[in-house]
């Protein structure tokens, strides 16, 4: 069986985010990336079904070239291949371009099973298993936290509102990862050097015959348009406790007059 | 909050994408299994060996032997690996340093084809666990005074004599054991010595302050017969010991930066939020400054020697002076920064919610093991003026 594992590349889920200069976009200086967490899921259950039932599993991400980093974390780990759909210099995009793009690679693929993780940290918006799997008219099934192959089909546990779904899917699909799955393994040292030797293949969006024009700028569905920062925390109040009635009054009134929500 | 580094003059830049991720690796071990389990194994006094198995899958043992399947990792990556574990723990910093300096070292430099097929995968996994004994109760800097002889007797040698303060001594299943071959003026030579071989017992030095999440024992020899077959055959003098702790210091001059960042990033954070007079942070009081930037100064100095330190290393220019240079000053970073966090902490700095009581404790087993930094003075010393001022043994 063959595995490819879309990775995302993504700002660490502890950085401190500033928005950038044009209040649209996050300020990368200073920014840690890492692996998305879910896709460390989806990658690790490919490595798992590929040690119990041989193949290969090759890792896909559209990026810029410091992806490349994130990839070699995940050659380290143990995938056997890995590739990445050039973004240096191709501007905005939105998730449907991404799919697009993800999709046309993954033509040239032939993945009998193709993971992501449920959704990526950062945007979280969760749609690119649907989207990609839309676009190659396959069957997608997200929010997977068991697996079970059988042959030419697997079998899939997948969160729902309080409960729990087992669906089965015919193969080749497209499986989202989502806590729970598994514990994702370490790399190792041995890995990192294997790693090193290992060649990343760099594919542009033409190479892949898509049409930068028209994926981005204007023809993006979903434009960023402004980026804020919630509004900080305001400093508490502290209500003075040495008389208990009086304490108990000062709170009501402060929950009455100036919170308004009595 | 995960570990984000010291870098206050882009020494990252220095590093090639291998040597940061090998240092990414350990540090998210660090992060993810030492640290939230370590004070506890200190307050206890216990060697968390069930890290053991992890650490060997990540390659930890052995990290620079390029045969046997190990990575063979150059010397500033290996390095990188002691700052991130000591940032844990000088007790774990220790074993990996035992088991990969001190052990498969010596085995893989001075041991015979069938020492190494026996030993160097069983200690890369981590099935056999190794020491090193070369300190006895009465000699410590002076190592070339030691007692412990091996008497030859048919095709076999007989041990006698005592060995003090050896890490991992009672859980190890190897001692690389160092004793005068022939008489009380022969030359030191290396003995593999098992585990249950008649005649070698160990005990636990108990009560320590100090490295108390890691295991330090004494070993005792009482006719302790050991076959010819285990007799390291590649080196002859105290130039083999000697050898080896020049790698392990190496290693200790990247693991005391480790340190130091554990309790400068503590007080630095903790001197941030915490707040004495007209709700200001005591960050913002000069002399709370001037510790801190005392530190990072330090620490700076600090990184550039061991990192240059490793380039010379991996060119083959570095010489036992140069490591001593480096552990000396270090530690002795690491050990003015813990006391400097200790005090930035107050109160706090003596509890075990923060790292740096543990840290401050650990470091002066640090400052006293692998020479002590005056004896590294007087390495200097001899190296810079050309007249030793003690009686040091030849490398
Ligand atoms: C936790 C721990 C783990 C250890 N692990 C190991 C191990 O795995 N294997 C091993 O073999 N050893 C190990 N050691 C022993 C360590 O290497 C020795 O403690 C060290 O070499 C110092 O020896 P000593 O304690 O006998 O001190 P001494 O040599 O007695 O020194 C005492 C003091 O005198 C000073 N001094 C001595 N000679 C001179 C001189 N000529 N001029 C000026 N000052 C001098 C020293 O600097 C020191 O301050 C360990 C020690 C500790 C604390």
């Amino acid at each position: 069986m063959n595995h490819v594992v879309c990775i995302a590349y993504v700002p660490d889920t502890e950085t401190k985010v500033k928005i950038g200069g044009d209040g649209k976009s996050i300020d990368e200086t200073d920014v840690k990336w890492i692996v998305s967490p879910y896709d460390e899921y989806a990658l690790e259950e490919a490595l798992k079904t590929r040690e119990a039932k041989g193949g290969t599993v090759t890792v896909l991400t559209f990026g810029p070239a410091r992806a490349d980093v994130g990839l070699r974390e995940c050659l380290a780990r143990g995938a056997d291949e890995a590739v990445r759909i050039a973004s240096d210099g191709l501007g905005e995009t939105d998730s449907l371009g991404v799919a697009q793009l993800l999709a046309a690679a993954l033509k040239g693929m032939k993945a009998d099973a193709i993971w992501m993780g449920s959704k990526g940290v950062g945007t979280d918006a969760g749609v690119m298993v649907s989207m990609v799997a839309e676009l190659l008219d396959l069957p997608n099934v997200n929010l997977v936290t068991k697996v079970e192959w059988k042959d030419g089909a697997v079998t899939l546990w997948r969160e729902v509102e309080g409960g729990r779904e087992v669906v089965e899917s015919p193969l080749p699909c497209v499986i989202g990862a989502h806590k729970g799955l598994n514990e994702p393994r370490y790399a190792s040292l041995k890995g990192i050097m294997a790693a090193k030797k290992k060649v990343i293949a760099v594919k542009k969006p033409a190479d892949l015959g898509v049409d930068p024009a028209g994926i981005t700028g204007e023809k993006a569905a979903v434009r960023w348009t402004k980026l804020e920062l919630p509004p900080a925390r305001q400093a508490c109040k502290l209500i003075p406790a040495d008389d208990p009635q009086k304490a108990a009054e000062e709170l009501l009134r402060l929950l009455r007059d100036e919170a308004k929500v009595l | 909050m995960a570990f984000s580094g010291v870098d206050f003059y882009q020494i990252e830049a220095l590093l090639s994408d291998e040597e940061k991720a090998v240092r990414d690796l350990v540090r998210d071990f660090v992060d993810s299994e030492i640290l939230p389990i370590i004070e506890e194994c200190a307050w206890e006094g216990r060697f968390p060996r069930e890290l053991v198995p992890q650490m060997a899958a990540l390659n930890l043992f052995g990290a620079t032997i390029p045969e046997y399947g190990l990575p063979g990792l150059d010397n500033v990556a290996y390095g990188l690996i002691m700052q991130e574990l000591e940032r844990g723990d000088s007790g774990l910093r220790s074993f990996v340093s035992v088991q990969s300096a001190l052990v498969m070292y010596p085995i893989y430099t001075y041991g015979s084809k069938a020492q190494k097929d026996r030993w160097i995968p069983a200690l890369a996994k981590g099935e056999a666990i190794g020491c090193f004994g070369l300190t006895e109760p009465d000699f410590g800097s002076n190592p070339g005074g030691m007692r412990t002889v091996a008497r030859k007797d048919g095709s076999s040698w007989v041990l006698n004599g005592a060995k003090a303060w050896i890490t991992n001594g009672s859980i190890a299943d190897v001692a690389v054991v160092w004793a005068k071959a022939g008489g009380p003026d022969a030359p030191v030579r290396g003995f593999l010595v098992e585990k249950g071989t008649p005649g070698f017992t160990t005990s636990e030095h108990r009560m320590k302050m100090s490295l108390r999440a890691s295991v330090t024992s004494q070993l005792a020899f009482e006719d302790c017969r050991v076959p010819e077959e285990n007799v390291l055959p590649g080196v002859e003098g105290l130039k083999g010991p000697l050898s080896c702790l020049t790698q392990a210091r190496y290693g200790i001059s990247w693991g005391a930066l480790g340190s130091a960042m554990a309790t400068y990033t503590c007080a630095l954070d903790y001197a941030k939020s915490r707040k004495q007079f007209q709700d200001r942070p005591i960050a913002s009081h000069q002399m709370v400054q001037e510790k801190l930037a005392f530190m990072i100064t330090e620490i700076t100095k600090g990184q550039l020697l061991a990192l240059q330190l490793g380039r010379m290393k991996d060119g083959g220019t570095m010489r036992p002076h140069h490591v001593s240079m480096a552990k000396r000053n270090n530690v002795w970073v690491a050990r003015e920064c813990a006391r400097l966090a200790r005090e930035i902490l107050g109160a706090n700095g003596i509890v075990g919610e923060y790292p740096v009581f543990r840290h401050l404790a650990n470091i002066e087993s640090v400052f006293t093991y692998e020479g002590t930094h005056d004896i590294h003075t007087l390495v200097l010393g001899q190296a810079v003026t050309g007249i030793p001022s003690y009686n040091p043994p030849a490398e």
